[in-house]
Formats: structure tokens, sequence, C-alpha cells
């Protein structure tokens, strides 16, 4: 694979915790403390962890729907590398068309009082096409590539059904060409069935238009489906990333096995051999001290109590932040079909 | 949410016109169900025709006085002769003073019949910028002290029904007024509280707190009693109008305030941030029309306050003041035992206050379950 697209360098996120009538903080959530990854251009990166571990933030800081709070979020674009981090408002509305969002909930993401053609074709107006008769010509040729009828056009999202609005929210975020899509969870409000092909709906795009997608998911059979690579987050850190195949036929992480263990077998008479991990995740407002699932992790000894992993490139292209990996052998998801 | 719509949705052939259909006749269909809103919206559509035409519907000029016709009991209108034939008439009246009590009593002389023309001139006045006399009715020649006494006269002998036409569009008006004001408030102040938010939203806040936990019968009182005596009665009109709405502008303001935040974080509004649309964009296109529905709910309901507002503190004494006519006037000569045991029709102003109040409360209690077609 080619040249990096983004890398993101120890980004950190704090929420304060406000009290009281004058409002004073009283403390910091840490929803994102210390990430770094890369993505590279035309591969699908999943980013996956339990809800609430930040990964639903890092999305967001990365396209700056989020300010940050510390670290760098370096994109390439034209040949050029920015710090999206660094960038106000205004410098970072001309790169806004080159990174589009699909959103989790395809209720909430379509204006209610908007058609699907004003909907589709807004990102087309706010960016300059003010040709009315062009942008339709756009907006139709994009229905007709996420494949909803071109009848459809003047229709106002309560007629449709989640999946169809999932298409239409995915034809909003290619208007205008990005390079980078990323897609928050894009298929955990749907029906079962209505996944599968919003799934392959995406893949077939991303070959189409070679695009790069920032998956995010919490379920690792439907990351299995579509990532190159994976990276998975506990408490606002990054514990492991891995190419698809590697991670899950030898994760090196015992947070990934714990995840592993849980996603349904794809055998009916699989012997479930279920990790459950016991207690609740950390709190991101009181992370413990030492590495953050030390107290979940089978595994843990003194100085998991203590001491702070930090992510380490143990292998090329295999990261992990444990302090026991190589003492460690841990089980996966055996060979994929 | 969407199932609860799609379930109650008019029949399946309609759902192409379904399908295509705005938000505001989503709006409708679902408040066109709501019967006794429906009807309310009627009461007040007839109250604001009367408002619109108070002088033309009006006999007599309310403002004429006329010591021979105090206290006239309500006079029916009779539509026929005796023989059948259709000629609207009312009888004269024949004053007797009682000798002991010196006062007036009126019989009815059913021998003289005074004939009433319908759009005939009466009094000038203004509709519209137009000086014109035409009334929907008037006396045909009326000798002295011949009058419609629809609903009887009071102590000075103005004609009570009259009055009660013009005090409607008073009363009425204040409170479109009062609203307008208080809805510019509410809307800019509250949308600046959740568009700057930290100190700006607690100090704006704070101080709709304050104001709200002020009793607001006293406050009025202090206010308008400030306002100086020789105001002529425009500005006393629109002095208490701004007193009443400087207090009401919270309610809306908390509105606003509330809806903005909640759409701020509405994926949609992150969408379009994310396509690089400016603020303006966010807040015309995509904020306002969301809570657009919700606003006009609460301006509804804001109004029937207004009207409250400005009756009692009239009614009191410190609202409007005579000359100027409103419903809180027109009370205030109900006020004593003396003139409700001689007059009890002047308490017929009370009649078109609860009539209003109701179908405002019906009215906006319909337009804000309709208002939301996914809630």
């Amino acid at each position: 694979m080619s040249e990096t697209l983004l890398e993101v360098r120890d980004l950190k996120k704090y929420f304060p915790i406000r009290k009281g009538l004058l409002r004073r903080v009283a403390g910091q959530v840490r929803a994102v403390d210390g990430v770094s990854f890369m993505v590279r251009k035309g591969e699908t990166l999943a980013l996956v962890g339990e809800s609430g571990c930040g990964k639903t933030t890092v999305s967001r800081c990365i396209l700056r729907a989020l300010s940050t709070t510390e670290g760098e979020i370096n994109f390439t674009i034209g040949g050029k590398t920015v710090d999206l981090a660094k960038m106000t408002r205004a410098q970072l509305r001309p790169l806004r068309r080159h990174m589009q969002m699909v959103f989790q909930d395809p209720y909430s993401s379509l204006n209610p009082r908007m058609v699907v053609g004003d909907i589709i074709g807004e990102p087309l107006l706010i960016n300059g096409m003010s040709n009315r008769a062009e942008r339709r010509r756009r907006v139709l040729e994009l229905m007709e590539l996420v494949q909803l009828p071109a009848a459809y056009i003047n229709r106002f999202p309560h007629a449709f059904s989640g999946g169809q609005r999932q298409r239409i929210g995915i034809a909003r975020a290619l208007a205008l060409n990005p390079e980078l899509i990323v897609a928050d969870e894009p298929v955990s409000a749907l029906d079962v069935s209505v996944q599968a092909q919003i799934l392959n709906l995406l893949l077939d795009l991303q070959d189409r238009l070679r695009l790069t997608i920032l998956f995010v998911a919490h379920d690792l059979s439907v990351v299995k489906h579509v990532a190159d690579r994976v990276a998975v987050m506990y408490v606002g850190r990054m514990v492991e990333v891995a190419e698809t195949e590697a991670l899950y036929s030898r994760p090196l992480h015992p947070y990934t096995e714990a995840l592993l263990s849980a996603a349904p077998a794809p055998v009916p008479d699989a012997i479930s051999n279920r990790i459950i991990l016991e207690r609740e995740i950390a709190d991101p407002a009181n992370p413990p001290p030492g590495c953050a699932f030390h107290p979940r992790c089978r595994y843990a000894t003194e100085r998991c109590k203590q001491e702070r992993p930090e992510m380490a490139e143990v292998e090329p292209g295999r990261y992990v932040a444990c302090l026991r990996w190589d003492e460690l052998s841990l089980r996966g998801i055996a060979a994929m079909t | 949410m969407l199932g609860f719509l799609l379930g109650r949705r008019p029949a399946l052939s309609q759902a192409e016109r379904f399908a295509v259909a705005t938000q505001l006749q989503l709006t409708w269909w679902r408040f066109k169900r709501h019967k006794v809103a429906m009807v309310s919206l009627v009461v007040v559509a007839l109250f604001y025709l009367v408002a619109i035409g108070a002088d033309f519907l009006a006999t007599t000029d309310p403002h004429a006085t006329d010591s021979r016709t105090s206290y006239i009991a309500p006079q029916p209108i009779q539509f026929f002769e005796a023989d059948g034939s259709f000629s609207p008439h009312v009888y004269g009246l024949k004053g007797v003073r009682d000798p002991r009590t010196f006062k007036l009593i009126y019989t009815v002389d059913p021998s003289r019949h005074v004939a009433i023309d319908f759009f005939a001139p009466g009094y000038e006045y203004s509709f519209l910028g137009i000086r014109t006399s035409t009334h929907l009715f008037a006396l045909r020649d009326p000798q002295r002290g011949d009058g419609i006494f629809i609903l009887g006269t009071d102590q000075l002998g103005r004609d009570v029904w009259s009055r009660l036409m013009v005090a409607t569009r008073v009363s009425l008006t204040i409170g479109l007024v009062g609203v307008s004001i208080s809805l510019f408030l509410g809307v800019l102040l509250g949308g600046i509280s959740a568009l700057y938010g930290g100190l700006v939203d607690n100090v704006i806040q704070r101080t709709i707190e304050v104001i709200r936990s002020m009793p607001t019968i006293p406050l009025w009182l202090g206010l308008a009693a400030a306002l100086p005596n020789d105001w002529s009665v425009t500005q006393i009109y629109f002095s208490i109008t701004i007193i009443i709405s400087l207090l009401a502008w919270t309610d809306l303001a908390r509105v606003v305030r509330g809806k903005f935040l909640a759409l701020r974080e509405e994926e949609f509004v992150m969408a379009a941030e994310l396509a690089g649309a400016s603020t303006g964009r966010i807040i015309f296109r995509h904020m306002l029309p969301s809570f657009l529905s919700h606003i006009i709910a609460a301006v509804s309901l804001a109004l029937p306050a207004m009207i409250i507002s400005e009756t009692s503190l009239s009614f009191l004494g410190l609202g409007l003041r005579p000359p100027a006519i409103s419903w809180g006037i027109l009370l205030q000569d109900a006020q004593s035992i003396q003139s409700l045991a001689l007059a009890p029709w002047l308490l017929a102003a009370a009649v078109p206050v609860i009539l209003v109040i109701l179908a405002f409360n019906f009215l906006g209690d319909g337009l804000r379950d309709a208002a939301d077609p996914y809630g």
C-alpha cells in the first residue's frame, strides 16, 4: 500500500466537568488520551472498542467537529501536509470537501425539513456549485451511485426506511468527491438484513472511487468484513493496531482477545470460549493508574498496576500497548473464511 | 417515532402524497385531527375579525355619553312586524323617574317602532385609513334617547355593545404587540444565550430566573404607577404593552435556548457544519425552520397570558385608563356591588375574555401537539 493520507499523533481530547452555580471546572474527562495512528491512502482502517472508549470522539476530532486539546492531525492532500488540529474554522472550510462523514443515526442525520435533492445537494451548493441544473444532475448521479431511484429526489426523509436514509447520508458524504470518509458506526443503527447491503455498498464505492475509509465500529464481525487494518481502543487510548487477519488470528493484547472471544462464531457448533470481562469499563474521568485495562485483565501483574505501557511497534506494522505482550500467547479466531 | 407516523398515514394510495409532504403540511394534517383546536382556531379568527371591524359593528359612538340613557337594560331587536313581515326595529323607551329613589325607570313602549337599517350611516370612524360612517346596522331616524341597546348601557349612558366591540380591538391588539416584543426579546436573548454560552449564557439565565421569581402583579403595579398621569391614551397603551412584554419574554427565551441547544447536537446540523456551511446558513436553513413550529405554539400560549395581564391591570385601574376602552376598563365599571346589582349586564365583557383565553389555550395545545411530527 501506498502513502499516508492521515496521521494522528498523540491526540488528546479532554472534556471539562463543570459543577456548581458558577460552573467551575471540577475535573476532566479524558475521552481521548494520547492516541496515535495513521491511515494509508485507499485502505479501510477500523477503529473499534466498547461504548465510551473514545472512538467517536477521535473520529469527530479528525473532522474537527470537535476541537482538540492536544496533538497533531496531519492530513496530506495534493502533496501538501496540513495539521488540522491547529486550523481555525475559516481555514478548515476549504479543506472540508476532502473529508466527509457518514453518521451513525440515519434518522437524526438528515434534516427532516429538506427534500432528498436538497440534502444531497447542500454540500455542492455550499462549495460553490450554484447552478441549479448542474447541481440536480450531480445529485441524480450520486443517487444512482448509492442505488436510490431518481424518482425519490423530491421526497422528504420521513418517507424512507433506515437503510435508504443511510444511502442518502452516503450520497451526501460523497457529493464533494472526498478522499477520506469517516464512517461512525454506519450500520449499527440498522437491521441486520440491511447492514450487509450498506456495507457492500460502502466497499463497492471504495473500489470505484478509491476512497479511504476510517470505519468506527464496536462490532468485530462487521469489521472483519470491511477493514484492511484494525485499531483497538480502550478508555481513550490505543491498545493494539494490526492488519485485520493478523489481529484476528493472533491478538497481542488481552483486551483484543476478550473482544474477539465475544464476537459471534460463524460456525454453529463452535465451542464458545467467551471471556467474560469482570467489572465495569474504567471511568475516563478517573482512570486507574498503570495500564487502564489492568482491573479487568486476566493476565495483570503487580507491574501492570503501576507502569503504564506505551504503544510500540513490536513487529512490522503491528503495534501493541501491553507490558506482557511477548510473554502471553493469546487466543484469536482461527482461520478466516 | 417514525413508525407511529407511518402507521397513521391517511391511506396507502396517498403514500406518494405523504412522501413529498412538507413539514408544514404534516403539521396541518395533524392539527386538523384535533377537533377542539380547529374550533378554537375559528373562534380566534372570528375575534380578530371583530377587532378589525370593531367600529363597523358598533352601533353608537362608544365615547358618547347621554345622561338620559343611563343604565338601560339590554333591549332585544325585533325582526318581524305583527303581521309577520320582515322589518327589524327596536321599541321606543319611556323614562319615568321613581318619586322615592329618583331613579329613572325605563319602560318599553311597544307602540313606537324605530326601524333599523343595514349598512346605514352612523358616527364617523376611520377603517384602515379610510374615513367612513357606514355601520353594519343603525337606526333610521332616532329621536333623542333612542338607540340599539343589545347589551344595555352603563352609568354614563354609553352603549355597552359598541364599547365591547372597540374594547375587543384594544385588548386583542395589545396581546399581539406585546407578544411581538417579547418574541423579539426572547429569540434574541435566548439565541445569544445558547450560541455564546459561558458567561453570557449564565448572566442571561440568572436574569431570567430573577425576573421569573418576582411576583408579577406588584411589579406591574409599580411600573404602571410610574407612568406619568398626563400621557395620552396611545402613550399609555404602548407603555403598558412594553411593561407586560418586558416580563413575558422569559418563557420564550427559554424555549428558544432549549431548542437551540438540542438542535446544535443534532447530527444533521453537524453534517452541514462538516460540509462547510457558514454559521448563518446553519442557523437559518437548518435550526430555525426546525423550531419555528415550537415558537408558534409558544406564542399562541403566550398571547392569552398577555391579554389576561392587560385586563387585570386595567381592571385594577393601573393599566389603560379611560377614555381608553379595553376589556379591563369595561370590567372596571362592574367592580362595585351597586353597579352589579343595578346593571348586571356590565359583566358582559367577561364573556369574551373567557372565550378568547380558552380558545387560545386549546389552539396552542393543538399547535404544540401538531408542531412536532416526530415527537
